[in-house]
């Protein structure tokens, strides 16, 4: 076997260890990756969202070890290479014979000398650690300043902001992102950041930092100006780590980066270089598409192949909540003769520009700023001819730029992070790839910075793959449109709703539905006249069927907070009904085993003693889950019970798509599990943080951070609208975490809404939430006070008291529980029970 | 209860006073030798029985299912697991190999009755 050792273990390094995994199916090399961080590799490119929700884990890159022959040794760098000898020597001292060496150090963040750059509250902005530094300088820091108006300090700005610091940008040049667009984009773009919250100053240098009384950062000055700073980011560019090959011997570039050929190899052939590290044809690469490319030629070429690296897209589209920034090809229209098409709309917040070629015909590049929708179909058209007139092709209003994927060949890249071309996708989806997270999962497209996903998307429309937002035989509409429909004609009744705009009678699809859609925009009782037959047994009873026919009851327990006095009516009424009893995972207690007749008695004590329905059986709110909170707890910042109670008697009974859990954690050490909630808050010394769209169940995911360090009347106003807007626009059955991800702009696009109020219905959500609010009344009351509906509770139509002779208990552990052989069973049809 | 033996040979029984069946909710009966029936009125006024018990979680629930209908085809959808099933035929809908036992309505002077034998489906 013959032995790779590879140096570096960040995006290009991983990338490179599983390509020639994926290739060498014979198992031809052994490899050993010596990596500085001790970490293993992740996404570095997505970095910032570490500060916007996402985990560790969240960013991690699959796993290497697991792939075999593959010795990663974490946190043991590199520090001598022998070329003569054929080896590397570790920090630990350790020595490894190579036969083959591939480079893929990176580069780090450039710090400019100027006075005062290493004082304690400096920072770069490039690996989770600096992230790790930046987020513990922020704590106590209110105004921050990133030196560096590009890419990446815009991010890191934002990070800032989302710390809760107030942010400065200072850039050298008169405009931001000097790199990729041009000075009528960077007007617009100023402006745009501004709205953000980051204050922008351009064509300013930094002349110094300084330090306060305790010796750190206070200040940093700009000339005659200076402005104030308890945390400084340095983002002004980065440098090719090409420290050990110099010390090798090998050459290196003018400005950094080891020089290498087509091969990607340098002038020893045994030592190959990638990535930011590399020199490819006189340029060194900062972005990751090229630095993937470069590993893939590596790779074939370990393995006898003859593939070349002669350049990569660099084109680039800007993270940031809100401002849409994209810049593809030549941006700058350097090429010659090269024709510029502008489009200016300063009150539509709107510039685009395309670079062609001298005769008009060819895409050479372009800049996008304010609204980069038509970015993900333009870049892959970068070097093809136009299908149509430039100035239509960045029109407003055309989805994609005008430009159907259709019209792209098939050896057009839609994901050039990943290198997926159209063919290939086109035939993952042919092979029954039949949503995007199966397309991304067999082709790579689309996981790495994710402007390519709306091509997916599109893609599988055009193939027809796309599945019916209709909600069953009975609507063609989505569950979203008949709320719009419902809203905008005042219809009252299913029937009415069927009859205009549906057809047949309906089914135990469409029925709940518009239940839940009438409950949550009309109010009224949920068994009112015709509402009742819409409603499944669970609502029906206003309890849960279990498996034998009988059902569960779940008062609600605000907060889970209980007096003893409760507590002892809950277990009194289990006894003298015979109920099995459980605590829940919700911070509460369940009574299982009653029979239909059973319930109305079974309530009325509840109801008496001051419990009321915990809507266990609805789509609707179940609990907010707290912890002790700093009442009690010795760390607690904030009254995470309080504000529990507080949320879960303002949202309980709101009828929405699905259920809704929340969790409220009175500090960050997260008793409550508020990030596993469709809503979680926690608490921190400065207010409270909301997240959002997490979930548990089938496909656990962590919510994310919607806002930071908010107060109480902001959080709650931010929730009434995030829930408002989830009940009116999600689909049927679809969680916050599912709707969140379908939906169009993502998270940014939710906070627009929530936050900024970017569709001006926020006064309207609100509304809507405050006639939720006052217009709550128990359910279960309202059944007992109501002859009519108290009717329904019995087990026989003609022999109301006669008990069901199907049910029967048998004991457990001193409980009462279903007797008989257990059917296990998921549906025939629909792959998840859901109640 | 009362036993009805009645014209054609088939014993009926009382089931509930016609305006205890709304449109669309069924309920449940207690037949004589301690079967159940599911009793269900259509929007448009027709009258089904099928047997009350799950065929696949054997509870007996059916009629706490919600009445719809499937390409014009009247139905019930089990609240259990949600198999949904023919109110005429009471064959399943997903699963044809499965099919309910099926009793006959009528409606006479203000009462419900149903047949205490299934008339078709599985006895
Ligand atoms: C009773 C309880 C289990 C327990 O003994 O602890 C429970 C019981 C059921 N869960 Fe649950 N879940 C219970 C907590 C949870 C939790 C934990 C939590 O809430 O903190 C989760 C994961 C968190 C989450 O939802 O994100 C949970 C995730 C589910 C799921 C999967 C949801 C998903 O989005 O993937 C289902 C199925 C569904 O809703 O489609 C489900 C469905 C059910 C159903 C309704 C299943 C059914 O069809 O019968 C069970 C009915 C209970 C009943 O009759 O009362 N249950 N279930 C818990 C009631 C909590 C409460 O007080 O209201
Ligand atoms: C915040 C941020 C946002 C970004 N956004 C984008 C974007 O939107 N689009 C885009 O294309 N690119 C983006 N980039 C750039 C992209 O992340 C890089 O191009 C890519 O990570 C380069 O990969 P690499 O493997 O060459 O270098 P790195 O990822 O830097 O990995 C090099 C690794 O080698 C290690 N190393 C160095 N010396 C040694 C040694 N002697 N021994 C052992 N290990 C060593 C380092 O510790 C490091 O872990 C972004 C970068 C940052 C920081
Ligand atoms: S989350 Fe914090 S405040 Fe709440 S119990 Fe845990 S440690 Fe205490
Ligand atoms: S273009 Fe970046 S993930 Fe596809």
């Amino acid at each position: 076997m013959r032995q790779l050792v590879v140096i570096g273990n960040g995006m290009v390094g991983h990338r490179l260890v599983e390509a020639v995994r994926d290739r060498d199916t014979d198992g031809t090399w052994h490899i050993t990756v010596l990596a500085e961080e001790s970490r293993p590799a992740y996404d570095r490119v997505a970095l910032s969202s570490y500060f916007d929700g996402a985990c560790e884990e969240d960013l991690r890159l699959p796993d290497l070890v697991r792939r075999g022959g593959v010795d990663l040794r974490l946190g043991e760098p590199a520090t001598a290479i022998d070329r003569a000898g054929r080896t590397v020597t570790t920090r630990t001292g350790a020595v490894v014979g190579y036969d083959a060496l591939v480079l893929a150090t990176g580069s780090s963040a450039f710090v400019p000398p100027v006075p005062g750059h290493d004082l304690p509250g400096c920072h770069v902005y490039r690996t989770l650690d600096d992230l790790d530094a930046i987020t513990a300088s922020a704590r106590d820091a209110r105004t921050g300043v990133v030196i560096g108006g590009g890419l990446l300090g815009l991010e890191a700005a934002n990070a800032l902001r989302l710390l809760g610091v107030r942010a400065h940008v200072v850039e050298l040049a008169p405009w931001l992102m000097p790199a990729q667009i041009d000075e009528g984009g960077g007007a617009l773009l100023g402006g745009l950041i501004a709205e953000t919250g980051v204050t922008v100053h351009t064509g300013v240098g930094v002349e110094a930092v300084e330090a306060g009384a305790d010796g750190r950062v206070a200040r940093v000055r700009l000339g005659e100006r200076e402005l104030a700073a308890d945390i400084v980011v340095f983002a002004v560019g980065i440098r090719p780590r090409d420290e050990l090959a110099r010390a090798a011997g090998l050459e290196v570039g003018p400005r950094g980066g080891v020089v290498v050929d087509e091969a990607c190899r340098t002038l020893d052939e045994a030592i190959y270089a990638v990535g930011e590290c590399a020199q490819a044809g006189g340029t060194v690469y900062g972005l990751i598409a090229p630095g993937n490319a470069m590993a893939e030629v590596v790779a074939d070429r370990l393995l006898g192949g003859t593939a070349a690296f002669t350049g990569a897209d660099t084109s680039t589209k800007l993270k940031l909540l809100g401002v849409d920034v994209a810049s593809f090809g030549d941006a700058h229209g350097r090429t010659p003769g090269a024709l510029e098409v502008v489009l200016n709309d300063a009150p539509g917040r709107r510039y685009a520009k395309l670079v062609v070629s001298d005769d008009a015909r060819t895409l050479l590049g372009g800049v996008l700023v304010g609204d980069a929708t038509a970015y993900a179909g333009l870049r892959p058209l970068v070097g093809r001819e136009l299908p149509g007139d430039p100035l239509d092709l960045i029109a407003p209003g055309r989805e994609g730029g005008g430009i159907g994927v259709g019209a792209l060949p098939d050896d057009a890249q839609v994901c050039s992070c990943n290198a997926v071309t159209k063919g290939a996708l086109v035939t993952a989806i042919h092979d029954g790839a039949c949503d995007v997270a199966v397309l991304k999962g067999c082709t790579g497209a689309g996981t790495s910075c994710g402007s390519c996903v709306p091509m997916l998307k599109t893609l599988l429309a055009e193939a027809g793959v796309e599945q019916s937002r209709a909600l069953c035989e009975h609507f063609e509409q989505s569950r979203a449109e008949l709320v719009e429909i419902v809203t905008a004609t005042g219809v009252a009744t299913f029937s009415e709703l069927i009859a205009r705009y549906g057809r047949g009678r309906g089914c135990d699809v469409c029925k709940p539905a518009v239940a839940s859609i009438l409950a949550s925009l009309n109010g009224g009782h949920i068994l009112d006249g015709e509402q009742a037959a819409l409603q499944d047994t669970n609502d029906h009873f206003l309890a849960n069927i279990q498996r034998n026919g009988t059902y569960s009851v779940v008062p609600r327990i605000p907060g889970g907070e209980i007096t003893p006095d409760k507590l002892i009516v809950i277990g009194e009424v289990a006894r003298d009904f015979g109920l099995y009893t459980k605590i829940t995972g919700g911070q509460r207690i369940d009574l299982l085993g009653a029979r239909v007749e059973q319930l109305p008695a079974i309530w009325r004590r509840l109801v008496d003693a001051g419990f009321e329905s915990g809507h266990a059986y609805g789509k609707s709110l179940r609990t907010v889950k707290s912890c002790v909170g700093s009442t009690w707890c010795r760390y607690g910042v904030q009254d995470s019970v309080g504000l529990a109670i507080e949320l879960e008697l303002r949202y309980r009974g709101l009828r929405a798509p699905h259920k809704i859990k929340a969790g409220v954690s009175g500090c960050a050490r997260e008793c409550a599990e508020a990030r596993g909630k469709d809503i979680g808050v926690i608490a921190t010394e400065k207010g409270w943080n909301l997240y959002v769209g997490g979930n548990g169940g089938f496909r656990p995911r962590h919510a994310d951070l919607l806002v930071s360090d908010v107060d109480h009347d902001t959080l709650i106003r931010y929730i009434d609208r995030f829930l408002m807007f989830y009940v009116r626009t999600a689909d049927r059955l679809q969680r916050t975490a599912a709707w969140i991800e379908a939906m169009d702009g993502g998270l940014d696009h939710l906070r627009a809404v929530v936050v900024d109020d970017a569709l001006g219905i926020a006064a309207d959500l609100e509304a809507a939430m405050a006639r939720h609010v006052t217009g709550y009344a128990d359910e279960w009351r309202g059944v007992l006070d109501d002859p009519d509906k108290l009717a329904r509770f019995v087990s026989f139509a003609n022999a109301p008291d006669v008990p069901d002779p199907t049910i029967a208990f048998e004991t457990e552990r001193e409980q009462p529980v279903p007797a008989g052989p257990v059917t296990l069973g998921m549906p025939v049809r629909r792959p998840h029970a859901e109640v | 209860m009362t036993v009805l033996a009645l014209d054609s040979g088939l014993t009926w029984i009382p089931a509930c006073p016609a305006d205890r069946l709304t449109p669309e909710r069924g309920v449940a009966i207690l037949l004589p030798d301690g079967g159940q029936v599911a009793l269900f009125r259509t929007f448009d006024g027709a009258l089904y029985a099928i047997d009350n018990i799950d065929p696949f979680s054997h509870a007996a629930v059916m009629a706490r299912g919600i009445v719809g209908d499937r390409d014009g085809e009247p139905t019930v959808a089990s609240p259990m697991l949600k198999q949904v099933f023919s109110l005429r035929t009471g064959v399943c809908l997903d699963d044809p190999s499965v099919r309910q036992a099926v009793h006959t309505v009528r409606e006479r002077d203000g009462v419900v009755e149903v047949t205490v034998r299934p008339s078709g489906g599985t006895a």
